[in-house]
């Protein structure tokens, strides 16, 4: 005979004590395609109702080689390839790949190459976090943020097409120098960016930062404490959010960073909320270093001399000299090119998501015979599971969102 | 060209104390350490222990077709793989790099992951893509190829077109399937 239902406990009787607790977790698949994750990368989520016990990061869905391509295509051809890592902000990408070829190579750079190099560097970072904290602010719920940033990011579109020729893929700098010299006109537009940028961060931050929503959903997720941010090989922001005071443009000052005054934005939470503390910081503090360079950028040459052998000579020189005939010739035919030493190095630059370095080894040859890229993202995602263990699943997006992954600089 | 980091020229002598003359060379202010093949734990257990609490890249060459001994250095003559660890100080910013040369069959090295658990990745990585194995790593998949691929693509005997799905996936007969 059927009982009629008397109490809730009835209808949900006591679990079978035979049962492991494990069984009763739901699996959920995050990604590899969900609009959250920004990029595809898949978490293998383990919940306890809402609560994630337990996450697993996979990658690889993006993988296209580019370490191995890079043992192929010659020092300038690779360049295209850096583009395509960190999409978000291709400028540095280049920077960090030609810092570290001419590192190797053992080339300085004309006084007027290193300040145009800072200055597209630092808009590289200011693009590049006004994607990432809009999209922190995007993933929770935060639109008008997103737009607001993502305007701005247009304004350096537009100053990276004026520059060369191209909004997003760049490929803007070569060995020994740069595609084409910054126009007055591009320099017109940095500045008149410089003057009105402010005015929208300060919009920015009035909008989000005290927002009650947006900390009660940043502020404590996701820690990361000091000592766990340097074993585990964080950088960048990421690494200072969680006090750790390092970052390559002061501790190595490369390019012409030594003569701008700036300061390191740190934190000591290293929640999500202090991320982004942090990324907003830098903004103002890049804004600095552009306001200081586009005011004094050096006249002269960009590329180095003809007796460098690594930079294609002017037009002028090629139809005038005879030095600019022969490097011209030399340099483009397919088995001279320059000589590169058999020797190895690495070189890094403070890129926005953190220490992007290469490791190049060379054989005499114009390609790399090995061109391994250090991304900051993996060491990044690598810590994934460790920061969303106990918070709840809203909170993915969060973490995620505030350590900037970004796959096809992950995988490569 | 950038400042050099500081020099490492302390921990260079303590590392002699320790282990005897070991090989360095340095180029363009970077310093290299070349660690007995049985020894690189223990070298750099020390040099985590002394400071260099950042692991910045673990990584690995190739030099199958390399025409001269890797950066002119006695110790990676005759072996094929040198691994490179990276390693440098969040308080004193010196950098330092240990390598570690392997050669095959079954290359092998201790993994590092309980010193730096920053190394779990970058291990599973070099493990992906050169083959390397990595003694006593916690979890050695593999990191970016799909985890039934066949071969280890960074390799200088793989071409770079690959060698095609029938060689890089393992057969499933309909017996198995």
């Amino acid at each position: 005979m059927q009982v009629a239902p008397t109490s809730p406990q009835m209808l949900d009787p006591p679990r079978q004590a035979t049962a492991r607790s494990e069984d009763y977790l739901w699996t959920l698949n995050f990604g590899p395609q969900h609009p959250a994750t920004h990029t595809t990368l898949r978490l293998v989520l383990k919940l306890e109702g809402e609560r994630v016990v337990d996450a697993l990061p996979e990658m690889g869905y993006l993988h296209s080689g580019f370490e191995k391509i890079g043992e192929h295509l010659t020092f300038n051809q690779y360049v295209t390839v850096t583009d395509r890592m960190n999409y978000i902000s291709p400028m540095a990408n280049n920077v960090a790949w030609h810092h570290a070829v001419e590192t190797l190579l053992g080339l300085e750079l004309t006084p007027r190459c290193r300040v145009i190099r800072t200055i597209i560097a630092e808009l590289a970072r200011i693009s590049d976090h006004l994607l990432c904290n809009g999209a922190v602010g995007l993933d929770t719920g935060a639109f008008t943020f997103f737009l607001y940033a993502f305007y701005q990011r247009e304004v350096i579109y537009d100053i990276f097409e004026t520059l060369c020729g191209a909004r997003f893929t760049n490929s803007y700098t070569r060995v020994g120098g740069l595609s084409q010299d910054m126009t007055p006109l591009v320099v017109e537009k940095i500045r008149t960016f410089v003057r009105t940028f402010p005015k929208t961060l300060d919009d920015m931050e009035r909008l989000l930062t005290r927002n009650r929503i947006f900390v009660d959903r940043t502020r404590g997720v996701g820690v990361l404490t000091r000592a766990e941010a340097v074993n585990r090989g964080a950088t960048g922001p990421v690494a200072r959010a969680s006090g750790v005071a390092r970052d390559l443009r002061k501790d190595e000052p490369y390019l012409a960073y030594a003569d701008y005054e700036f300061q390191v934005c740190c934190a000591t939470a290293g929640d999500c909320y202090a991320r982004y503390l942090v990324r907003m910081q830098e903004m103002r503090e890049s804004l600095r270093i552009i306001t200081q360079a586009i005011e004094n950028v050096p006249a002269g040459p960009v590329n180095v001399g003809i007796d460098q052998r690594t930079a294609l000579p002017t037009k002028q020189q090629v139809y005038s000299t005879i030095e600019g005939t022969i490097s011209h010739f030399e340099l483009s035919m397919s088995n001279r090119g320059f000589e590169v030493p058999h020797e190895e190095t690495y070189a890094a630059v403070e890129a926005p998501n953190g220490e992007l370095g290469f490791y190049l080894a060379g054989d005499g040859n114009e390609s790399a015979y090995r061109a391994r890229c250090r991304p900051p993202s993996v060491l990044h995602f690598a810590l994934f599971p460790h920061l969303i263990r106990g918070h709840t699943l809203s909170d993915v997006v969060a973490v995620l969102g505030s350590l900037n992954i970004i796959a096809a600089e992950l995988d490569r | 060209m950038p400042f050099p980091p500081p020099a490492v020229d302390d921990m260079l002598a303590a590392l002699a104390d320790r282990f005897g003359s070991l090989e360095t060379s340095v180029f363009r202010g970077q310093t290299r350490v070349v660690a007995p093949e049985t020894r690189s734990f223990e070298l750099l257990e020390f040099l985590a222990g002394r400071g260099f609490d950042l692991l910045v890249d673990v990584s690995c060459v190739d030099y199958l077709d390399y025409r001269e001994p890797p950066m002119g250095m006695r110790g990676g003559k005759g072996r094929r793989y040198g691994l490179v660890y990276l390693l440098a100080s969040t308080a004193t910013n010196q950098r330092l790099t240990v390598r570690v040369f392997v050669d095959d069959p079954a290359p092998t090295v201790p993994s590092v992951v309980p010193l730096w658990e920053a190394a779990n990745w970058l291990e599973r990585e070099v493990w992906d893509l050169f083959g390397i194995r990595f003694a006593g790593h916690p979890d050695l998949r593999r990191l970016v190829m799909p985890d039934e691929f066949a071969a280890h693509p960074l390799r200088k005997d793989y071409p770079l077109q690959g060698r095609g799905e029938r060689h890089n996936f393992p057969v499933i007969t309909r017996h198995e399937s």
